[in-house]
């Protein structure tokens, strides 16, 4: 019999060497995990040590891999296979690992971040209780991650998919004592599900079109699919990708999701998972190549999100939660630039790894913070913290010149970029998508500066407050777990993007799995769009300034606000527009379909029943008990029987 | 002799007992009225058998006879029996088998 593997290894070469081995990358975590899980408290003192050593261990491990790969010439692209998971007749769904230039990227800045993000979770959760507990977690989540992007088919990639959402609810639900914590975890679970619908369904009409679900045959295949059917799987990708990228109209999970611990938010819902739905779109560029419909709605969902999640992050006071909106909108751009086809899959990857890098780092120093205040988030009740952490301060500063695209740090090469790139398409979809993309990096520049000022700059409004649980405001330094980790995310925040971005450093090594970067030359050109955009960053910088670095700033949020801010303040009515939209009609829906049961079916059954009861409640009636009615009615029948008979007999 | 005469005898008889059971609540009064018609109905038993000659319905008035007899015996003892707990005789008193 023919071995199944075999057929797809014709196109991708086996692994051999230092690849044989990479099933470790995901078993370190997965072992850390299980050993955590089932080790329960004996495990408390030791725990966070494995849960650290595992994940750096596939780190050292994933780097090796790395650079035997670069070591190799051509297609840099082999496939593990491990076993055959579902050997089902015509469905037959291999578990292997595919091992490419994006794979390895992925593989580094899962394990790479993740390390980091894991040993500055031994100081920030050293006062919880359960912290072995929560290093099974993430080691759960590091393993759920790895799978999916190293799987090499869809099939083990929504394995993976289903993993990192589960860890992502158990982490968000981490402080489960607090009802906002445990609804938070449920409404980034149910809203995960309408997307992995949306997956699912995709990766069912793969199959019945082309059946099988391995990425080589399917990328090879592209072509067999009718062009109806080729849109439709892009858009039902697409949806899965907004689920778990917080992309418009499903993104109203990820600032709620901010409800969990700090180093949760920046390696889960920052740096990683929520850059799964860019990795997936990434991934299936074949088939995205193949439809430009499909490509156009990716681009305006990207650009509708980043500037709808621009917008909110003004209005917000919850530090963690400006982030969080802020990474709406990063992965918005990401989102954008994988939309626009080969000019922007190795840019949407590149603006991916430095986000990684700074949003991690700005999430750490959020977490700092918080950490030194009480576990106060709100940054009205902030302001010069700068002198009292100074490590936070510069690190977080370097995170935020990054993002905003300071001269020569990460984000000037990574987001400009794509909005160069959003501006080279031809004709109206170059001025809307990068107009939209231009006047998102104001606004990323306003808020961003919003933040640098109510929290670390300006007067000290802690001073005179108490905390909720009524301690005084004692702000200090974080430990060594926890500054070294950002110190080490500010680097790469400053170099990564230069790293990446001379000479195409990132988009070489990638085209083995995207394709080869192009370059078309659309309304603007890219030393204008340079300069425009510099010069809106630095717009809104000034305006941020303007509000709120030159006078104080009240600890109350202002009340009497315009019509634009109260919008933001209510997400611009993202929770609201799901309810009416989908929670209410299906409500309605679920109503009228038990109306329909109580009334109409089991008003038959029931009906029939109380009909057959009531008429024979009457005819009961009819023994009464009297002999002679009995009688009477012997009599009546024996003469009416004698008259038939005589009628029969005579007529 | 006509048959006719014996035949509408028989009817009245019947006609009487049957108009007995439904009208009469003394049970005693109800039982006679019964044997009325059986004896109404033996009486064109035997005048048919004497139309037609043969014996048949002569012999089957005295097999309603005998059962008549035992029927008696077997109706009485109910009556008794109902007399005695509810000291009534009346027919319309023991409705409780009803709905």
């Amino acid at each position: 019999m023919l071995d199944p593997a075999s057929g797809s290894s014709d196109a991708v070469a086996a692994v051999s060497g230092v690849g044989s081995l990479a099933w470790l990358l995901l078993a370190l975590p997965a072992f850390g995990a299980t050993v955590l899980l089932l080790g329960g408290r004996r495990t408390d003192k030791w725990g966070h040590l494995l849960g650290c050593a595992t994940v750096i261990a596939s780190f050292a491990y994933g780097v090796a891999l790395f650079f035997d790969t670069i070591g190799q010439t051509g297609e840099r692209t082999s496939e593990l296979h491990l076993f055959d998971w579902v050997p089902v007749n015509a469905l037959n769904v291999e578990f292997g690992l595919r091992l490419d230039p994006l794979s390895l990227t992925f593989v580094l800045l899962i394990t790479g971040v993740g390390s980091l993000i894991h040993i500055y979770s031994i100081g920030y959760m050293a006062h919880e209780a359960g912290r072995r507990k929560f290093f099974a977690y993430l080691n759960l989540f590091v393993a759920a991650m790895l799978l999916l992007v190293l799987g090499n088919g869809f099939v083990t990639l929504y394995f993976g998919w289903e993993g990192v959402g589960l860890a992502s609810y158990l982490l968000i639900g981490w402080y489960q004592h607090k009802p906002e914590a445990a609804s938070a975890a449920k409404k980034a679970f149910l809203m995960n599900r309408v997307g992995d619908l949306g997956l699912a369904i995709g990766i069912f009409i793969l199959f019945k079109e082309l059946g099988t679900t391995q990425y080589t045959e399917v990328f090879a295949r592209v072509g067999e699919l009718s062009a109806a059917e080729v849109t439709a799987v892009t858009l039902l990708l697409l949806l899965g990708a907004c689920g778990k990228s917080g992309q418009f109209p499903l993104q109203a999970w990820l600032p709620d999701a901010m409800a969990g611990p700090t180093p949760v938010s920046a390696l889960i819902h920052a740096a990683t998972m929520v850059t799964a739905g860019v990795y997936l779109i990434a991934r299936a560029n074949p088939i995205y190549n193949a439809s430009a419909d499909g490509r156009l709605v990716v681009m305006i969902i990207g650009a509708v999100t980043l500037i709808i999640g621009c917008i909110i992050g003004c209005a917000y006071d919850d530090f963690k939660k400006v982030l969080a909106y802020s990474t709406v909108s990063q992965i918005g751009y990401m989102i954008l630039a994988v939309g626009l086809g080969p000019v922007g899959y190795a840019l949407g990857i590149m603006h991916l790894l430095t986000h990684g890098f700074f949003k991690a780092g700005l999430f750490l120093g959020a977490g700092s913070v918080m950490h030194g205040m009480n576990d106060e988030g709100n940054i009205r009740r902030m302001g010069g913290l700068w002198r009292k952490m100074p490590i936070t301060f510069v690190t977080w500063t370097l995170g935020y010149l990054a993002l905003i695209g300071f001269p020569f740090l990460s984000g000037y090469f990574s987001k400009d970029a794509i909005i160069a790139a959003a501006f080279s398409e031809p004709g109206w979809r170059g001025w809307v998508f990068g107009g939209a993309a231009a006047l998102g990096a104001a606004i990323t520049a306003f808020y961003m500066t919003r933040l640098l000022f109510l929290v670390f700059l300006g007067k000290p409004r802690w001073e005179d407050l108490k905390s909720e649980d009524g301690r005084e405001y004692h702000p200090h330094e974080s430990g060594l777990t926890m500054t070294v980790p950002m110190i080490l995310l500010a680097v790469g925040s400053v170099g990564a993007g230069a790293f990446l971005s001379s000479g195409n450093t990132l988009a070489n090594w990638l085209s083995p799995s995207l394709g080869a970067l192009q370059e078309q030359h659309g309304v603007l050109d890219h030393t204008v769009v340079n300069f425009l955009v510099l010069g809106l960053s630095a717009l809104g910088v000034l305006v941020a300034w303007l509000f709120f670095g030159r006078r104080p700033q009240p600890v109350e949020r202002p009340q009497r606000v315009s019509f634009v801010v109260r919008a933001a303040r209510n997400d611009l009515y993202g929770n609201a527009l799901n309810e009416a939209l989908f929670a209410r009609p299906g409500t309605w829906l679920t109503r009228a379909l038990v109306f329909v049961d109580n009334k109409g079916v089991d008003g038959l059954v029931n009906g029939s029943a109380a009909l057959l009861g009531g008429s024979s409640g009457r005819l009961r009636r009819l023994q009464t008990g009297f002999v002679r009615s009995y009688a009477l009615s012997m009599l009546l029948g024996a003469i009416f029987v004698l008259g038939a008979l005589l009628m029969v007999r005579f007529s | 002799m006509t048959p006719t005469y014996y035949l509408l005898l028989s009817a009245l008889l019947f006609s009487l007992g049957a108009v007995g059971v439904l009208v009469r609540r003394n049970a005693i009064v109800v039982f006679m009225c019964i044997e009325l018609m059986l004896n109404a109905v033996n009486l064109s038993l035997v005048t048919f058998a004497r139309i037609n000659g043969g014996l048949g319905g002569q012999v089957m008035a005295f097999f309603v006879m005998v059962v008549a007899a035992a029927e008696v015996v077997v109706g009485l003892t109910i009556i008794m029996a109902i007399f005695k707990t509810r000291r009534s005789a009346s027919v319309d008193d023991s409705n409780l088998l009803k709905y």
